[in-house]
Order: structure tokens, then C-alpha cells, then sequence
């Protein structure tokens, strides 16, 4: 089952075009992973799933509903989470308090899910009552993981989620991820290709605002050349 | 002895007065960016229908919620039709909220004529307490107890509960919050409301304080609502009632032992102030 579906997106940020024909699926349960260099749209497409740099063409479809053009909050209701590449941690709102602004229904079956997110992310339980702002970097991308994670959000948004973390804690991180996938479906930005290939079960190559290859990890993991060509590696 | 402790009492009072018209113009920057020059023409309508419906009716509580019920109406229909068509342009929020600031002033004369009207306080409230040979003007501990009952409150309201919360995460990133599927323009128009109606509470504590209301006393207070703003940090709720009693009390202590200096002052914390913090004493951003 398709849960999300990009059809030739077109964005534009001021005056530059930036995405000029984006299209691909994430399936239930799955983590498909948008790979790229720096610049070529990655972002913008988490944003543009989002409403906060809003399509000026193209379709984007959750659970066969067209979501483009409805207000950032509006999309995020209908169960899509977003973890910004910079977190968004509220710095000055504790732990506790980052948690509280995300919850939406404040009953039993959110108190469970709040007992599993922090045995999961058990450093939140630890500085439950610290200002986010205070947290490491890793501690900040655990909160705002567990903050998309809290409302049974069928699909959630990940940007590089290992950016400036690390190894040891991109590990942590990596097997956050590999335990919300069992819940929820999962659409990932990240240049970590370790990470990525470990986690990703699809993967689509945007280059220049355009999706220019796909396929399953397995088949990116054995061509050198794609990776050499498209993301610097080898 | 007596002189002190009645410029610290009248420092205090005055402070008081800036804070409630300070205290929505910093949330209302804080949580829309928006420039609000307007927010003094708010402040003046508290004043004018407040004593209006004082000296009808005879009851100053019933004044107060007048003034406050005008500011939420006023605030709601800002909001509603001048503030939002020019979200996120700094240049149209200058220009449009002080056009419409003389436009309130203006309006105010229309409704009721061009002179200025006297006011005094409740018979509760008039006179004075003498405590060990210190004279205790009430209606200035009036205005001090209300302005400090309202800092309490909405402090409350911003601490323990969800709507506060919001607020609070909306000033450091309204972006993440409208992430987390809180429609955000709804709470700019809560947050405006009830800085309008702070406000207008405002305007009519100062009524019976200065003994006359004037169509432009809702400028006069919005510049010292302003440097109050720079100096507590724009955003910034506690930052707003401390600087607004540091220029209360400056300009208090200067008026009396240095009368020359008495507006400069303001002018010269808020300088030196923006010299080494620009983002003001509690400021969230820089």
C-alpha cells in the first residue's frame, strides 16, 4: 500500500526554482531513503510534503488524498510528523515541555506511548526536566524524533537525522529509527550512505530538483558508479 | 524618607501602566513578528470607553471590564482586518498600524469631541493611608496590585496550560509548531485579543491616575511601551514588567532629582541596553 505519492512537484523558494519535477512513493512500513548531494532538493521536498514551501505544481498524495496547498498544521493532523533537519527543539521548553506542545490527545493510550518513546530514548526520561536547549546534539535529535513519534503518526519525515552527531551516537540514533519503523512508515534525508543502506528499504537519487534513479537499497549498495556519479562515493 | 518611598510608589505605578501595554506589544512581536504601532490607540480607547462607562454607570469595576471588553473587540477586529493581510512584511505592518493609530486617535475625537476628559478615582480608592509618617496615595497601590495581579496571571496561564505552552514554543519557532499541527493563527489571534485588552486596562488605570485622558496619551505611552520592549527582550513576557519598572522608576527618580533628564533616560537605558545586549535583558532573539 502506497502511503505517500509525489507526482512531478515543482517549488520554487523566492525566485529560484529549486524542485522542477519531483515523483516518487514511500509504502506502509517501509523507509525510503532520498539521497542526493548538498543542494539538490532533498529539503525542500521534506518542506514541500509539509506545506512549509508550499508546490506551485504537482500532486502530493497521503493515503490517496491530495494534501498540496492545505496549511502546514492541516497536513500535520492528518498524521505526518516532521523531524527538521535543525530538530526544531523549543530550547527555552523543557524536555517535558517539548513533549506536552506535541501531544494531542492527553490520555491512556498516549501515556503508553510516551512510556515506550522514552524507553526507546531513555536520556529523555533521564533530563526530563532540562531545557532543550541544554541537551547535546543527539540528546536534541532524540526529542524531536520522539516528538513526531508521540500522535501515532502513520507517516513520519526525517532529515538527516545523523548530521553532526557522533558515531556513536548516530548508532543510537540508527536503531531508534530501526524500532519506529516497526510502527510507522518512514521517509528519510540522509547522507550517512552507512546509515541510509542499513536502514533504507528503497531509495530515490534527486539530483538537480529531480528524481533520477530508484530502486531497492540493495540493488544502490552493488553500483559504484550511480554512487560515485550521484552522491561522491564510492 | 517620604519622598523616596512616594517616587518608588509612583515609579512602581507608572511601571505598571507601561507593562500592560508593553506586555502584548513584546508577546504579539514575539509570536507574529508583527510591528504594532497601533497597540497605543488600543491602549486609548481602554482608556476613553472605560471612563465612559464609569461615569455612566458609577462603577469603576464595571469600567474596567468595559475597557477590557472594548480591547478584545478592537484587538479582534486589528487582528482580523488590518494585521493579517500583511503577515511577514515589516515595511506594510509600519506603515498600516500607524495609520490606523491616528485614525483611533482621530476617532476617538469624533466619539467623544476634541478636549480632554477628567477622571477620578472610585471613593474606594480616593485619598490616602499615612503609615509611620509615610503617606500612602491607595489608587497608586491600586494600580500596582492590578498590574502585578495581571503579570501573575497570564504568567500562570503561559506556565500550566497547553494554549501557554504554545505561546511560549510559537515565539522561539512558529514554524515546528504549525509542524505539530497546532493551527497557529488562531492562537496569534488569542494572543492579540488579550494584549488588546491588557491594553485597554491600562488606558483606564491611567485615567483616574493622571487626572485627564487625551486622545493622544495612546502615543505618548506606546513610545515608553517600546523602549520598555527593546530593554526586557522582544518576546520576552518576565522581561517586560522588569524593564517596565526600571523605566518606571528611572523616570520617576529623574523627573524629581534631575527634571531635565527625565525623558532622556529612557532613552539612554535603552542605548545602553541595545550597546551590550542587543537582544535586551531576557531577550529570545538576538
Amino acid at each position: 500500500m502506497v502511503h505517500l505519492r509525489l507526482h512531478q512537484i515543482e517549488t520554487y523558494i523566492g525566485q529560484y526554482h529549486i524542485l522542477q519535477g519531483i515523483s516518487f512513493e514511500a509504502k506502509k512500513g517501509e523507509v525510503t531513503v532520498l539521497l542526493g548531494r548538498n543542494g539538490a532538493g532533498k529539503t525542500t521536498t521534506l518542506r514541500t510534503i509539509m506545506g512549509l514551501n508550499p508546490a506551485s505544481k504537482g500532486i502530493v498524495e497521503f493515503n490517496g488524498e491530495e494534501i498540496q496547498g492545505y496549511p502546514t498544521y492541516t497536513i500535520a493532523q492528518k498524521g505526518i510528523g516532521y523531524v527538521p533537519e535543525d530538530q526544531g527543539i523549543f530550547a527555552q521548553l523543557t524536555v517535558e515541555e517539548n513533549m506536552k506542545v506535541a501531544i494531542k490527545k492527553d490520555n491512556a493510550a498516549t501515556q503508553e506511548k510516551l512510556d515506550y518513546i522514552l524507553n526507546l530514548f531513555p536520556d529523555l526520561k533521564k533530563f526530563w526536566k532540562r531545557q532543550g536547549g541544554l541537551l547535546s546534539g543527539g540528546q536534541k535529535q532524540m526529542l524531536s524524533m520522539a516528538r513526531s513519534f508521540i500522535n501515532d503518526n502513520q507517516l513520519l519525515l526525517i532529515d538527516e537525522p545523523s548530521k553532526g552527531l557522533a558515531p556513536i551516537m548516530v548508532e543510537k540514533v540508527m536503531e531508534s529509527i530501526m524500532q519506529m519503523k516497526e510502527q510507522t512508515t518512514i521517509v528519510l534525508v540522509e547522507q550517512n550512505f552507512m546509515m541510509a543502506s542499513t536502514i533504507g528499504d528503497y531509495f530515490y537519487i534527486i539530483d538537480d530538483g529531480k528524481t533520477v534513479h530508484n530502486g531497492t537499497m540493495d540493488v544502490l549498495k552493488e553500483d559504484e558508479e550511480m554512487r560515485r556519479k550521484y552522491l561522491g562515493i564510492s | 524618607m517620604d519622598v523616596f518611598f512616594n517616587l518608588t510608589l509612583n515609579g512602581l505605578a507608572t511601571g505598571m501602566l507601561i507593562f500592560l501595554l508593553a506586555a502584548g506589544l513584546t508577546l504579539i512581536f514575539g509570536l507574529m513578528d508583527v510591528l504594532n504601532f497601533a497597540h497605543g490607540g488600543l491602549f486609548a480607547w481602554g482608556a476613553y470607553s472605560g471612563i465612559w462607562i464609569y461615569s455612566s454607570t458609577g462603577s469603576f469595576l464595571i469600567g474596567m471590564i468595559g475597557a477590557v471588553a472594548t480591547g478584545f473587540l478592537l484587538g479582534w477586529l486589528t487582528e482580523k482586518w488590518i494585521i493579517k493581510p500583511v503577515y511577514g512584511n515589516h515595511v506594510q505592518q509600519i506603515l498600516i498600524t500607524l495609520g490606523l493609530m491616528l485614525v483611533l486617535s482621530e476617532l476617538l475625537k469624533v466619539v467623544w469631541g476634541p478636549n480632554q476628559i477628567s477622571a477620578s478615582p472610585p471613593d474606594v480608592l480616593k485619598g490616602s493611608w499615612e503609615v509611620a509618617g509615610i503617606v500612602i496615595i491607595k489608587y497608586r497601590v491600586f494600580i500596582i496590585a492590578v498590574g502585578l495581579l495581571m503579570f501573575f496571571v497570564v504568567q500562570y496561564i503561559l506556565k500550566n496550560t497547553k494554549i501557554g505552552l504554545v505561546v511560549r514554543a510559537g515565539v522561539m519557532n512558529k514554524e515546528m509548531v504549525q509542524a505539530l499541527g497546532i493551527n497557529i493563527q488562531k492562537v496569534f489571534m488569542f494572543v492579540f485579543m488579550a494584549g488588546a485588552g491588557m491594553a485597554a486596562l491600562g488606558g483606564i488605570l491611567l485615567g483616574p491616575y493622571s487626572g485627564v485622558i487625551h486622545a493622544e496619551m495612546g502615543m505618548e505611552f506606546a513610545i515608553l511601551a517600546f523602549i520598555v520592549v527593546v530593554i526586557g527582550g522582544m518576546g520576552s513576557f518576565p522581561g517586560s514588567i522588569l524593564a517596565a519598572i526600571l523605566v518606571g522608576l528611572s523616570g520617576s527618580f529623574m523627573a524629581y532629582y534631575v527634571p531635565d533628564l527625565s525623558l532622556a533616560v529612557n532613552m539612554l537605558l535603552m542605548a545602553v541596553v541595545l550597546i551590550f545586549r542587543p537582544q535586551g535583558l531576557f531577550g529570545l532573539k538576538g
